[in-house]
């Protein structure tokens, strides 16, 4: 799978550290960071939550 | 696939509905009844308001995130059809960006995002514990029966503000008793408007203090947004005032109402009691969100182009007021969507909204209830109600639900 964010639509709510914090950190200002753009299997149910929960729709799974 | 309420029951009511509803009395934690038989009906209707305007109402989880989510919604009071809270002469003053769009909402929210970041909350997580164990220690050390609001629901997100803003440990009193007062059911609006006011005086003038001698808190990285002249001193003020009421008399609620539906569900509580999982509890924190009910009259926004949603055409011109607990309790995402069930995974819920305007505080809000309810029920394990439940006095009219007071013993 790939994950794409959008930073410039992040409004930094942290959920995605929540959801899953192998995959996604925050920088100074708590904007959203992608740690893994093709992160491993075992992270796709944390990283479709962490789709579900972004209020500001930043993250997209493209799963192949 | 369909609604599993499609079809429930037949067509419209004849009448446009007031809002807000009436809750059932025997039921203060559940939605109006009213409320529950429109979502039945369908996910938009009609409502009409205390000034005779009639905005729509979103009554289902995926209209309000998708309204909630749509640039098409305006959040500035100011744009025509916005569906105003007060009443006559209740006044409702603009504040700070919560009231605004994009881009000057994103400009001036980004300001403020730092401090709310994951790791930075958590690295005040050891403050909270102890803020929440020295009430707890000063509980048991006092008198019995003793109201839990302002023993212990007030008193810790004031004080975790404090530590936010940086407020001096000095001046804690001062601030207590005025934020107490803004809030306080007894207060007169004067009484109120006052201790704001006590309150915008004493932030603007630790900005100033800020500004001349900058410390590590938050205030002084608003301050240092005014040496760079991207903000004025009377909007960094109004910032700091937005972020203190925005997690105050929240997160308090939060606290008492949760409690006491917890002492109504005493398996439930048992949970809490005998974890020492921090997951369980996180779970808990979720689904106490889901399940109560603190914004009770519902985010509001304005339409400012047309929106096709829901078999309904929403016009440019015309309000929209989205009532969070009625989505957290949409059977289509929550199933046996009134059972209160610490283990469900409720992490969707709407409580601190969506799109844009989303709580930027959840962070600091969710780990104050975390460390909370993890730790108060540990600590007290016989915590009971001190009176009798039909004689707890809900907050039907208050902007923010809860309850007035708590008397508690053990």
């Amino acid at each position: 799978m790939k994950v794409e964010l959008e930073a410039d639509k992040c409004v930094a709510s942290g959920q995605c550290v929540v959801a899953a914090m192998e995959v996604f950190d925050q920088d100074d200002d708590g904007i959203a960071v992608l740690l893994a753009e093709r992160p491993g299997a075992e992270h796709l149910d944390s990283v479709r939550e962490a789709v579900a929960v972004c209020p500001a729709a930043a993250i997209r799974l493209v799963e192949k | 696939m369909a609604h599993p309420l499609a079809g429930a029951v037949p067509e419209a009511p004849d009448a446009v509905p007031e809002f807000p509803m009436p809750r059932a009395a025997r039921c203060p934690f559940d939605p109006p009844p009213e409320l529950k038989e429109l979502q039945e009906r369908g996910p938009l209707t009609k409502v009409r308001l205390w000034d005779g305007s009639e905005p729509w109402l979103v009554t289902r989880y995926a209209e309000q995130r998708a309204l909630l989510g749509d640039p098409r919604v305006s959040a500035d009071t100011d744009t025509p059809g916005y569906p105003t809270k007060a009443s006559p002469g209740g006044g409702e003053g603009k504040l700070s960006f919560i009231m605004m769009d994009d881009p000057e909402h994103a400009r001036l929210r980004r300001m403020v995002t730092a401090p709310f970041a994951i790791k930075k909350v958590e690295a005040l997580r050891p403050t909270v514990q102890r803020i929440a164990d020295d009430l707890i220690d000063e509980l048991l050390a006092g008198p019995r029966p003793v109201d839990l609001v302002e023993a212990f629901a007030l008193p810790i997100p004031s004080l975790v503000i404090c530590e936010l803003l940086g407020v001096p440990y000095a001046d804690h009193d001062f601030f207590q008793d005025n934020t107490k007062t803004m809030v306080h059911r007894d207060a007169t609006p004067e009484q109120r408007g006052a201790a704001s006011r006590e309150v915008a005086g004493y932030l603007s003038r630790l900005l100033s203090e800020r500004l001349a001698r900058p410390q590590g808190d938050l205030l002084s990285g608003i301050a240092g947004r005014i040496t760079a002249g991207e903000i004025d001193h009377r909007q960094a003020t109004e910032m700091a005032l937005l972020l203190l009421i925005a997690g105050h008399e929240t997160t308090a609620n939060m606290i008492a109402l949760g409690t006491l539906a917890l002492l109504r569900n005493p398996g439930q509580l048992a949970l809490l009691r005998d974890t020492g999982d921090p997951k369980l509890v996180a779970s808990a924190v979720e689904e106490l969100l889901r399940y109560l009910h603190i914004t009770h009259l519902g985010r509001r926004r304005a339409v400012t182009e047309d929106i096709e949603i829901g078999g309904q055409v929403l016009r440019a011109g015309e309000g929209v007021i989205m009532v969070n607990e009625i989505a957290n309790r949409d059977p289509a995402v929550f199933p046996d969507p009134d059972r209160l069930d610490l283990t469900r995974d409720a992490r969707r819920h709407v409580a601190f909204g969506f799109g844009v305007h989303q709580c930027l505080g959840q962070p600091l809000a969710r780990m104050e209830l975390q460390v909370v309810y993890g730790t108060l029920y540990r600590r007290i394990p016989t915590l009971k109600l001190a009176c009798a439940p039909e004689d707890v006095r809900f907050k039907h009219d208050a902007f923010i639900y809860g309850v007035h007071e708590l008397p508690v013993s053990w």
